[in-house]
């Protein structure tokens, strides 16, 4: 039996936040704050050993914790890894500790309750991302619900209450959807929530499409896919800097997970059949998001709007069935993650200071703000997916893979892509450039706390664009197992062009690499 | 014609009979040191635990006649009753501190009400669920007119009786007809009379069932015979409508079940579907109903009508299974009902009841530890793991998916949802609305000792429920 690293991990977290709710509101305000830091810095050196450790060629959980727990159900406390969900954890652990540092103050009532919620949270998004026994997943994925109602409802802005409600209200249908379609799931397949010996089951197509779509209610409000994605603009806008940058770092992965772990390996067939269906959706979102982005005078509105074009992209790559196309949807969403928690981050201290979160309030604001602007110019850059930025890696590796599947679906992915320019970059415009507003002539500059806060998301932006490699090693060996589960080839859906593939992949980098030097 | 009479074997009835001796010892210790509340509390709360221990050790045995069966199923309600019951006796010591009710004879009638509960759950004869049912009935009658300065309470007493009386007469009309069809009162006896003969069919006898059916489902509080539920739950003194919502429920969810297993296993087919309709129709109804509400006993009343819809759902598949999800879901209920009520009485004053759900607003601010445990209680309300709740509601929707009640399943879960609202909007007036008044709850050791158990209950079942679960399937083992 080796070292239970994934359990501490998902307890270190919520046993340090109970214990922390035992520390006296009134006086040790700046202790807890302190102690939730080091709990989460802490947890982040933990999740380190585990990238080191992990064998990269295999597709097997690895780091494999199995105990029964309800033995009447046959459930098992059934932890463990693979190439899909490893790279999630040390992410979820990051954007946890720059969550806690972007609340430092602008935090005021209820401290320590925020930043118990935050550890709450964050244990359980490591226990979405471990649990190879489906009951155990679900359990994680619906306690995920209570801290963040908390954090949106508690601490969230003017309309946080209507927010918090639609974003508890939309998960949960979803979520009871689901949990119909893993009961049923259960009994047919024979009395186990093991998600590796569902996925060995062979099902027969019609169940297979109903389960399909019950896990389709969770996953895509997750995701959050047209057209349930409203509760996306309400509950990023209202939500306090951390919840939305938590929101849109990890919980909306987790949809896009989902359909990764559960749809696709144990329902092969009706995934395959719902491809298009499913490349469809993630379409009309990408376009969709990207046009009512236009239209936003809300800050946070806008970025929200861009996570529904931006996670359209990632389920649009995910559905496109090949190792490209995966490999750069799963690829997109840590980016996805890095570059619109950014965002939020960085839109959370300049609300800390201007507390408007109209784009037409603003104007001018480099002149005073000049460090900041460039923070800000680096990750408006890095979600329109300029070369040499992580954004520009994955969203290639997407439209690669889905013109090999289908050339239509590449082009009109693309388009979203010009839109995603048009709407990031005039934003920053407005913000940035206009003429100055002179309510901001006493605006202060980033503080060290903050320019520390955006730092780790400067480096991974840039480590991910030039060394994207680093990455998707830890995916290849699980993406071709997975596609070789749904589509019976290690490549996926095109196969044969791989060699045309790795080429325009090897000129990419090298492309990324010549612009690094250019700008040296 | 030779008659004998022979003693009837009492050794099955002796925590029956030891809990009537306590009762009446209730009655003399209040004489003798009247109004000396402690005592009377200690006494209730040492009796039910003590009773819960003999209850573990008993062994499975019939008496008179085999009209009174000592089983692992009625064990397994019975636990329920007195655990209810010692809760609830440590809920009222400050409750009825702050309310001035000086009666001793409080915590007497409710041991008789659970005499009469263990009787019932212990029947094996319509005769003498009967006689349990009234025993139980008539002493809840008084202990909800407790309030006797409260025309609410007063009220609800009055109303209770009319209709748990009316409830009573349908059910004793539909026992004499099953009687006159079968020529017996004997679930076992009925049942073989009904394979023998080819009476299933015959109309009188569906009467009949139907109308006993119906007199259960008023004591359960089941749509569309719940509608004393609301009324007398506001009504009745806090600790009292803690009490009704769990234990006689309980009890009457045992007797229901007995009926359905034993009596008329072979009609299944006829009232699975008569089930699941009163089980969404009680669903429906509490939750769209409770949405509504402004009163929290009263929210938490529609809520209980709602709880027995789901519980219900266990009886629909007719297996070994679904009974003892129902069984579990009862049991996590108790815990997670008495738990809100408890919260509801620790922010009862003697000026101000805060009954309100506007006085539920802020209340996160002064009162941390409250409001996380009303915050534990209400997502465990509404079915959100990791509490027991969600465990509850699991093992009832796998029962009922396995044997194939799909639609069933997912009109149920529309429901869920909906009452998720007004659960959620508790918790979101305690912590994301300006507090109203400065108000401080104080905990006395009784009510915080109610509030850990049934928080304990809560978390501990819904991370390790396993034992629970398999206790409940063994308790039918042999029914």
């Amino acid at each position: 039996m080796s070292f239970p690293i994934l359990s501490l991990l998902i307890f270190l977290p919520i046993l340090g936040g109970i214990a922390l709710l035992g520390v006296s509101n009134k006086k040790d305000v700046g202790s807890v704050k302190v102690m939730a830091l080091m709990i989460s810095i802490l947890e982040l050196l933990l999740t380190l050993p585990l990238l080191f450790a992990f064998d990269k060629t295999t597709p097997a959980m690895q780091f494999v914790e199995r105990h029964d727990w309800i033995k009447i159900f046959n459930i098992e406390y059934y932890l463990g890894v693979d190439g899909i969900a490893i790279l999630f954890i040390p992410l979820s652990a990051l954007i946890t500790i720059l969550c806690i540092l972007v609340s430092w103050k602008s935090i005021q009532t209820k401290v320590k309750e925020f930043f118990v919620a935050m550890l709450l949270l964050e244990g359980a998004m490591i226990g979405v991302f471990c649990s190879v026994d489906f009951f155990l997943f679900y359990i994680f994925w619906e306690a995920m619900l209570i801290p963040m109602f908390l954090l949106i409802g508690v601490w969230g802005g003017p309309n946080r209450i209507y927010a918090a409600t639609k974003f508890f209200l939309y998960t949960l249908v979803g979520s009871l959807l689901m949990l119909v379609g893993i009961i049923t799931l259960y009994i047919k397949g024979g009395n186990t929530f093991d998600i590796l010996a569902l996925a060995q089951l062979d099902l027969p197509v019609g169940t297979q499409l109903i389960l399909f779509w019950a896990f389709f209610a969770a996953f895509a409000v997750k995701v959050p896919m047209w057209p349930v994605h409203t509760w996306l603009p309400d509950a990023h806008t209202e939500a306090p800097a951390a919840g939305s940058v938590v929101l849109a770092g990890i919980l909306i992965k987790m949809g896009a997970y989902g359909f990764l772990r559960f749809s696709m390996p144990i329902l092969p067939e009706a995934t395959s059949a719902m491809m298009m269906p499913m490349i469809v959706l993630s379409l009309i979102g990408i376009v969709y998001g990207g046009i009512v982005c236009l239209a936003q005078t809300d800050l946070k509105r806008l970025i929200a709007y861009s996570s529904v074009s931006h996670m359209g992209f990632i389920t649009l790559g995910i559905f496109a069935l090949n190792t490209q196309s995966v490999e750069g949807g799963i690829l997109q969403m840590i980016n996805h993650g890095v570059v619109t928690g950014a965002l939020f981050l960085g839109i959370g201290m300049v609300y800390e200071r201007t507390h408007t979160r109209k784009i037409c309030d603003y104007g001018g604001l480099a002149t005073n703000m000049p460090v900041f602007a460039s923070f800000f110019l680096l990750f408006t850059l890095a979600a329109v997916g300029l070369p040499g930025t992580n954004g520009f890696v994955g969203e290639l590796l997407i439209l690669l893979g889905s013109f090999l599947t289908r050339p239509w679906v590449a082009l009109i992915a693309a388009s979203g892509l010009i839109i995603g320019a048009w709407y990031m970059l005039w934003l920053y415009q407005r913000i940035f450039f206009n003429p100055v507003n002179s309510k901001w002539d006493t605006i202060k500059e980033l503080e060290l706390r903050e320019i520390v806060t955006l730092m780790p998301m400067v480096i991974l932006i840039f480590w991910i664009g030039l060394f994207p490699n680093s990455l998707l090693s830890y995916m290849h060996v699980s993406v071709s197992h997975l596609l070789e589960q749904v589509t019976s080839n290690p490549d996926g859906v095109a196969s044969g062009v791989q060699l045309a593939v790795d080429h325009a992949l090897d000129a990419a980098i090298q492309g990324a690499h010549h612009v690094q030097h250019v700008s040296h | 014609m030779n008659m004998t009479f022979t003693m009837p074997a009492l050794g099955p009835l002796m925590p029956e009979i030891l809990l009537v001796c306590m009762a009446v010892f209730l009655i003399i210790v209040d004489l003798i040191y009247p109004r000396n509340r402690e005592l009377l509390t200690q006494i209730t709360l040492m009796a039910s635990v003590g009773l819960i221990a003999i209850l573990l050790n008993q062994d499975s045995a019939t008496t008179f006649g085999g009209m009174f069966i000592v089983d692992p199923y009625s064990i397994f309600f019975k636990i329920i009753c007195l655990g209810g019951t010692a809760i609830t006796a440590l809920l009222s010591r400050q409750y009825l501190d702050v309310e001035g009710i000086r009666e001793g004879e409080y915590y007497s009638l409710m041991m008789f009400s659970v005499v009469g509960m263990m009787v019932m759950v212990s029947a094996t004869d319509l005769i003498v669920v009967y006689l349990g049912l009234e025993l139980m009935a008539l002493s809840v009658y008084c202990l909800v007119g407790l309030l006797k300065s409260d025309s609410r309470s007063n009220e609800a007493a009055v109303k209770y009786f009319l209709m748990g009386g009316f409830s009573s007469a349908i059910l004793l009309f539909g026992i004499s007809l099953l009687y006159g069809l079968t020529g017996t009162t004997g679930l076992t006896e009925i049942a073989n009379y009904c394979s023998e003969t080819n009476i299933l069919a015959n109309p009188a006898l569906l009467a009949g069932f139907a109308l006993v059916l119906s007199g259960f489902c008023f004591k359960i509080g089941a749509a569309p015979f719940h509608f004393w539920t609301p009324d007398i739950y506001q009504g009745a003194p806090s600790s009292m409508s803690a009490f009704m919502s769990v234990v006689p429920k309980a009890a009457g969810f045992a007797v229901l079940g007995r009926f359905l297993i034993t009596g008329f296993p072979e009609l299944h087919g006829n009232w699975d579907m008569l089930i699941a309709a009163i089980a969404l129709l009680s669903m429906a109804i509490g939750n769209i109903v409770a949405l509504s509400q402004r009163n929290i006993k009263r929210m938490l009343a529609y809520s209980s009508i709602a709880h027995v819809g789901y519980a219900l759902l266990g009886f629909l598949p007719g297996t070994t299974e679904g009974y003892s999800a129902s069984m579990s879901y009862l049991f996590i209920y108790g815990f997670m009902n008495m738990g809100a009520f408890a919260i509801v009485i620790l922010f009862c004053t003697s000026d101000n009841r805060r009954e309100s759900l506007d006085d539920y607003k802020g209340l996160a601010k002064r009162n941390p530890i409250a409001a996380l445990l009303m915050l534990i209680f209400m997502f465990s309300l509404a079915g959100i793991p990791p509490t027991a709740g969600f465990i509850g509601k699991f093992y009832l929707l796998k029962s009922a998916l396995a044997a194939g009640y799909t639609y069933t399943v997912l009109i149920a879960l529309v429901f869920s949802a909906i009452s998720a609202y007004f659960y959620l909007r508790l918790v979101r007036y305690m912590y994301m609305e300006d507090p109203q008044d400065e108000f401080t709850a104080t905990y006395s050791p009784g009510l915080t000792a109610a509030l850990a158990i049934s928080t304990l209950g809560v978390i501990g079942i819904g991370i390790l429920p396993g034992s629970l679960l398999s206790w409940a399937s063994k308790a039918l083992i042999g029914l």
